[in-house]
């Protein structure tokens, strides 16, 4: 991918490659589909409308009315902002205690051995097994969402910012030495700089991960108004209304693309490297 | 006014030993030697980024480290070191920040200090726009730009190829005359060294020692016509001979390499 895509010269074939792909995928499917269909086929398991539907029928359930009234697109618009929030504020919030919690850890080999292990322990612990802990202690709630949220942010962050607050070359450090930079500016003017491309990568591996983090935390946390909710009420009803899980996973995965995104145009802005390509 | 001497009666174990040598304010004296003469260690130790074993040393009649947090010398190493993240304004201005100076006084500094260098009108490219050479010449501006009365160069020009290595030469000549300061410049190039100083260091390897100072007294101000000049081929040839001696010890081969 080239970062410096500039004019709409450019955009086009962009764009025209993206229709290409969607159009590609969408005729694999309908292909699978069909062939299995016609054959009889069974394995790894037989094709139909329940257990694949047809593209088409996904899609068009976003605009059929719920059994309360509104459309389903707007009855999952509202889950996605809602599970949004909790994942924004979950995102932030680990974004930042992985990020100063790299701070800290880069000024000391000790802390950095002391320390490492439990990070690296506390993401074996799967979160199915965290949250409901989590809910325990803080109340169910979209607090408690967050925070798991948060819990599956914090550590790409924190490893990745350490790696990149080490990054920096030592003729760079050098230099700064010989200006008898205190450690605070060469915190801040070389070794965050320097760590950013890194810090980056972390933040859209965390993007999604944040979304993954607020939909199952909604599960234990007993939630209605988020995707979580949506996917359990829309799972007990799949053989009758395979479309709208589908339908609600379609957003769910609209939703982590939107927070990629956003990462990917907030590194566009803030780091100004040699157009290499990072992601 | 600047007062340099350094001594080392016995200096880093392997990489330097018994380096005795004072230079004088105003002087240019290039360090050159084979790989492994402890050259570039030398300048570290003057620029206080590295301590040495045993042995004294003063860096304007002070300890290195006070000359270093004092700010009286600027360092230009072998690659420019620029930080792509910075436009090469703010590359430039960068020690003005750790000095402390105000935004408006660094802003007219860095002006002037890329009209110096000819780079005026680059100041808001990065540095990945630039040539090589160009690259080099913001860093000698950053590290003038706080005019200090000592200037450290790792092979500044080694990266460099041979046109922009010869304009540079001139143009830190100039730079050199113009500030009036003190330049301790490490090369690999006899040529370099002999056309630049007013003294040259022979160093030799393992131990790094002095094996011998030549004086270079080529006419003020040198231009391309002094390559031209026989007395600049005999202090090329002095120079050879001095490093010839120090490899037939151990390694000629591989200082005809270094040579070549």
């Amino acid at each position: 991918m080239t970062t410096f895509a500039t004019g709409a010269r450019r955009a086009v074939p962009r764009v025209a490659a993206t229709l290409a792909v969607l159009l590609a995928l969408w005729a694999l499917w309908e292909l699978y589909r069909w062939t299995w269909i016609e054959t009889g086929w069974t394995w790894p398991f037989p094709v139909n409308d329940t257990t694949l539907p047809h593209l088409h029928t996904i899609f068009g359930a976003l605009g059929k009315h719920t059994s309360a009234g509104p459309l389903l697109l707007t009855v999952l618009l509202k889950s996605a902002w809602f599970t949004a929030k909790e994942a924004m504020l979950g995102f932030a919030g680990g974004a930042i205690v992985g990020f100063f919690l790299a701070v800290a850890l880069v000024h000391s080999r000790l802390m950095q051995r002391a320390f490492l292990p439990y990070i690296v322990a506390s993401q074996t612990i799967p979160i199915l097994a965290v949250a409901p802990m989590v809910v325990v202690w803080l109340k169910a709630g979209w607090q408690s969402v967050a925070v798991i949220a948060a819990y599956l942010t914090f550590f790409p962050v924190a490893i990745n910012t350490l790696r990149g607050l080490q990054s920096a070359e030592p003729r760079a450090q050098e230099l700064m030495r010989s200006y008898a930079a205190s450690p605070w500016e060469v915190l801040w003017k070389l070794r965050v700089p320097a760590s950013l491309p890194y810090v980056f990568t972390a933040l859209k591996i965390s993007a999604t991960a944040s979304v993954v983090g607020a939909i199952i935390g909604e599960l234990p946390s007993s939630i209605q108004d988020g995707l979580g909710g949506a996917i359990l009420n829309f799972n007990q009803y799949y053989s009758l209304d395979p479309a709208s899980l589908w339908a609600t996973n379609v957003i769910a995965a609209a939703l982590g693309i939107a927070f990629f995104v956003a990462v990917v145009i907030a590194e566009k802005i803030v780091v100004r490297r040699a157009p290499v390509p990072v992601a | 006014m600047t007062d340099l001497t350094k001594t080392f009666p016995k200096g880093h174990v392997t990489a330097l030993q018994g380096i005795d040598l004072q230079i004088e304010p105003g002087e240019f004296v290039s360090l050159i030697g084979p790989s492994g003469c402890g050259k570039s260690t030398l300048l570290r130790i003057i620029g206080d980024l590295i301590q040495p074993t045993t042995g004294a040393i003063e860096v304007n009649g002070k300890t290195p480290h006070q000359a270093r947090v004092d700010h009286d010398y600027g360092m230009v190493f072998q690659d420019s070191v620029l930080f792509d993240w910075r436009t090469v304004a703010k590359n430039v201005g960068l020690p003005l920040e750790m000095l402390g100076w105000d935004r408006a006084r660094r802003k007219s500094r860095v002006e002037e200090m890329l009209r110096t260098v000819e780079l005026q009108g680059f100041g808001d490219h990065h540095p990945w726009q630039l040539s090589g050479g160009m690259q080099m010449r913001v860093a000698i501006a950053r590290a003038l730009s706080f005019e200090p009365a000592l200037l450290l160069m790792d092979e500044p020009f080694g990266a460099l190829d041979e046109m922009t290595r010869e304009r540079l030469n001139i143009e830190l000549l100039e730079l050199w005359r113009r500030m009036e300061s003190t330049i301790v410049f490490v090369t690999h190039s006899i040529s370099e060294a002999v056309f630049l100083s007013t003294r040259v260091v022979v160093m030799s390897p393992r131990p790094g020692r002095i094996a011998g100072v030549v004086p270079i007294d080529l006419p003020q101000p040198r231009t391309v016509d002094t390559r031209e000049d026989p007395r600049y081929f005999e202090h090329v040839t002095e120079v050879r001979e001095l490093l010839r001696g120090v490899g037939a010890d151990q390694h000629g081969s591989v200082l005809a390499e270094e040579m070549a």
